[in-house]
Parts: C-alpha cells; structure tokens; sequence
C-alpha cells in the first residue's frame, strides 16, 4: 500500500527541528532511518500530518565517550555502531543486541535513536537501553530533560516522549571490561522480531555478583526489567546460583500476550529456560538436569 | 500534501522530477525513473525484493522516500552489467548457478550482494549469507544463490551439489 498524503519539511539543526515539532502540536511525526515507521506509513497505520525527517540534521550521529559513559546520537545508523570496533570494546552488549536488529538492508538506515525512541516491545534497542540502564538524553523547545530508560516505556510504541520532543542521544554507563554479556532471542528467521528475548550485563566480582542489569523483550507491551531476578543475583557467589530459580522470578516480572506467532504460554516457557540456560552459560555454573 | 523537485543520479544518469512527498524511492525509481527493474513485493520492508544501492549501501527502497535521495547516487539493477552486456559479476555467479527462477526477487538479491562486494570486497560467505535473510525467494530454496555466494567468495562447493 501507499502512505497518506502528509507534509513532509527535512531540517537541518535541531534547533529547526523542535521549532517544526513546537509548531506542529502534535501532528508530526519525526521520520529517523524509517525501517520501522515507513512500514507503519504503508500500511495507513500511522498518518501524520507532517513528516519531519531528521537524516539532514547536522550533529545527530556519532558515538562519543566519556568517563564512565557512552553517548550515542540518536541519529547514528545501527550499521555504523555495528562497524565501530571501539563501541564493540566499550559496550559489548550494546553491539551484540545490534547484530540483531533487523537485517544487513535495514541496518544501513535504520538509527539507534529511532528504535529505542519507538519503543515497539519485541526490539532488542529498548530492551537493551533499560537492562543496561541508559539515559535518554531529549530536547524539545521548552528545554533539556533526561529520562531513564526504565521509565521511558508505557505500552507498545507508547513512550514518555511528548509530541514537540526529540531524542537527540542514549548515554549507556560503562559497564567493567570483565562485564558478562547476557543474550538470547527466538525469533523465527534471523532479522525477524524476537518472539522471546533477553538481554543483559552481569558484574562479578570476587566470584560474587555485583551487578546485574537483565531485560526481556517480546516478553510483554514494554521491554520489561527482571527486577525479581536481578535483585535475586546480586551478592550471590556464583557458585550458589541456581539458575532456574532465578529464571522462574524473572518469568514472574514478564506479561507476554497471544499472537499469531507463539502463545503466552509458550513465551512464558521458552522464556524461562532461555533465561536459564543463558545466564547458566553466561557465569559458567553447571546445572544438573 | 507537499510536492517536491528532487535531482537523483540513477545508474550515472541524472533523473529530475517533481514527487509527492509520500512516493517511495521505490516508485519513484519505477514510475518516475523508468527503471522497473525494481521490484516491490510488500511495500512494508519484509521481502527485500526492492533492494537497491543508494550512495554504496545496499538499502529497502520500500522504505525510503524519494525526497530523501534527493541528491542522491542510486543504482539498480539495471546499472550493474557493463554497456556490451558483460553481467555484473555478481550476476553471473547467479546465472551459473542457478541463482533465480522466477526472478521476481533476483534485482533485490543482486543489489544486496553487489553492494557487499562493491570494489572487489569478500565480506566472507558467511557474512553475505546472513544477509541474504533479508530476503524472501519463494522459488529457489536459496540454494542455488548460496551456491553463488560460494563462487562469489572463493569457497568451493561441497560434492554432491549440482548447479
């Protein structure tokens, strides 16, 4: 199918950009790489009055770090985050939940911003900025504000950004070089939404955890924090970690629904044994069968 | 609804045109362009058939605008053999191994491998095999393109496999 007929205005500065928005009241929307949004426009369930495309705004893409921190512009291809050996080193998790996303054709456009700012349940970008606990830095013409990631998602592509808001970048804390890396999804092809999906960082220290950050996606109408679970982890040595207690707490926090492709039920027990098997691999503890 | 005058280069060749700012790089490329080669299959980004290259990348133009290749390089499939017809090399690694049957998502396909292996590049079979998934080819069982990313990517074919 077409798109409606809508307006569409390309700025260059931000700045442009929240005064399109601003002015708007509500009727635009803002276009970032499209793979999610232009499939939305097709098929007339979106129909802004006004597109505002930011790929021609100046200043929005690149990754820059800082003590302790990773500020990703919204703007930045997921491909270039992909391709980026330092965000690799830096935010490991961050670029294995990329590889994920979509595919090679839909990476060359599509923005880390935009899927994080969409907030569509079964992406592994949300998921990620909430499990790593990332800031979303956003503008609009009233002024700055940070939000948490955590409470950045209410429904499925419902999210704290107001209509005049722009997310301009994502700050993901450093996590130590020896983080382990948590992630699995089960999805039906490469490239398609994950069905069931998890994603995280846990921090050893001393063999005992000292922090974890674990988040489902596809697993309910936001990305979902396993609060049960990451509470359960920490101070634990990991030796005495029995990881199908703590995936059954982590199955606890999730609120999966029915779709064509998997029941809730079956999201609830693939889900767990994912997140058991995982985490099991993930801190090298043997479970017994 | 807002029109625009865009200038896109399509193959080299320089192609102006007034657009309605809802008409997809896609469209553009077949109905405005004259290039049909392009195919679109879903038109929500899920099959890949419309793959084509804009400024080296291998993109949906399903899910791109014509306004935002304004300024742009675009090459479709049509723009990949050279002028006496040598085929793209890419398109004789499909065409000797029976890359196609119908054809219908084959422009896609191309594009997606020419772009990977633009300037003599071998991203690896199993880079340009993982890439393949983003594309539906409801005839050939992919076996007949992966045996062409083979030859594409130096690797020999396993026995017992015929073209």
């Amino acid at each position: 199918m077409k798109p409606a007929p809508f307006d569409y205005v390309a700025p260059v500065s931000v700045a442009e950009a929240l005064d399109t928005l601003a002015e708007a009241g509500g009727g635009a929307t803002v276009l970032a790489g499209g793979q999610t949004l232009m499939p939305l426009l097709n098929l007339r369930m979106s129909q802004p009055f006004i597109l505002v495309d930011i790929n021609r705004v100046e200043g929005i893409r690149g990754v820059s770090h800082s003590a302790g921190t990773t500020r990703i512009a919204a703007g930045t291809r997921q491909a270039a985050g992909l391709a980026d050996a330092e965000l690799a080193a830096t935010q490991p998790v961050l670029v294995k939940a990329l590889s994920h996303v979509g595919h090679h054709q839909t990476r060359n456009r599509g923005t880390i911003g935009g899927s994080v700012a969409l907030g569509e349940p079964a992406a592994e970008m949300p998921a990620t900025a909430v499990a790593l606990g990332a800031e979303l830095e956003i503008h609009s013409k009233r002024g700055e504000r940070r939000v948490k990631a955590e409470d950045f998602y209410f429904g499925p592509y419902m999210t704290a950004l107001e209509p005049d808001e722009l997310l301009t970048a994502i700050h993901y804390p450093r996590w130590p070089a020896d983080t382990i890396t948590v992630f699995r999804e089960v999805a039906q092809r490469p490239g398609d939404f994950a069905l069931v999906g998890l994603v995280g960082a846990v921090q050893v220290e001393g063999g005992r955890i000292a922090r974890a950050g674990l988040a489902w996606f596809g697993m309910g109408p936001t990305p979902i924090k396993a609060r049960q679970a990451e509470a359960a982890l920490l101070g634990r040595t990991v030796d005495e970690i029995d990881c199908r207690a703590i995936a059954e707490l982590a199955v606890a926090d999730t609120a999966p629904f029915d779709d064509q492709h998997a029941t809730s039920h079956y999201r609830r027990t693939v889900g767990g044994r994912i997140f058991a098997r995982t985490l099991g691999e993930a801190l090298n503890v043997r479970q017994t069968a | 609804m807002s029109e625009h005058a865009i200038q896109v280069s399509v193959n080299g060749q320089r192609v102006s045109a007034r657009v309605e700012a809802r008409r997809s790089l896609g469209d553009f490329l077949r109905v405005d362009a004259g290039f049909t080669g392009t195919h679109l299959g879903c038109e929500h980004g899920v099959c890949g058939a419309c793959t084509v290259i804009v400024d080296g990348l291998a993109v949906r133009s399903c899910l791109m605008l014509a306004v935002q290749a304004d300024g742009a390089e675009v090459t479709t499939i049509e723009g990949l053999a050279e002028p006496d017809g040598t085929l793209h090399p890419v398109q004789q690694a499909m065409r000797d191994n029976h890359g196609l049957q119908c054809g219908f998502c084959t422009p896609g396909v191309v594009c997606t491998m020419a772009a990977l292996t633009a300037d003599g590049a071998n991203p690896g079979e199993e880079k340009l095999v993982a890439a393949m998934s983003g594309h539906i080819c409801r005839c050939t069982g992919y076996q007949g393109i992966r045996r062409a990313i083979r030859q594409l990517t130096g690797q020999p074919q396993p026995a017992g496999e015929h073209a």
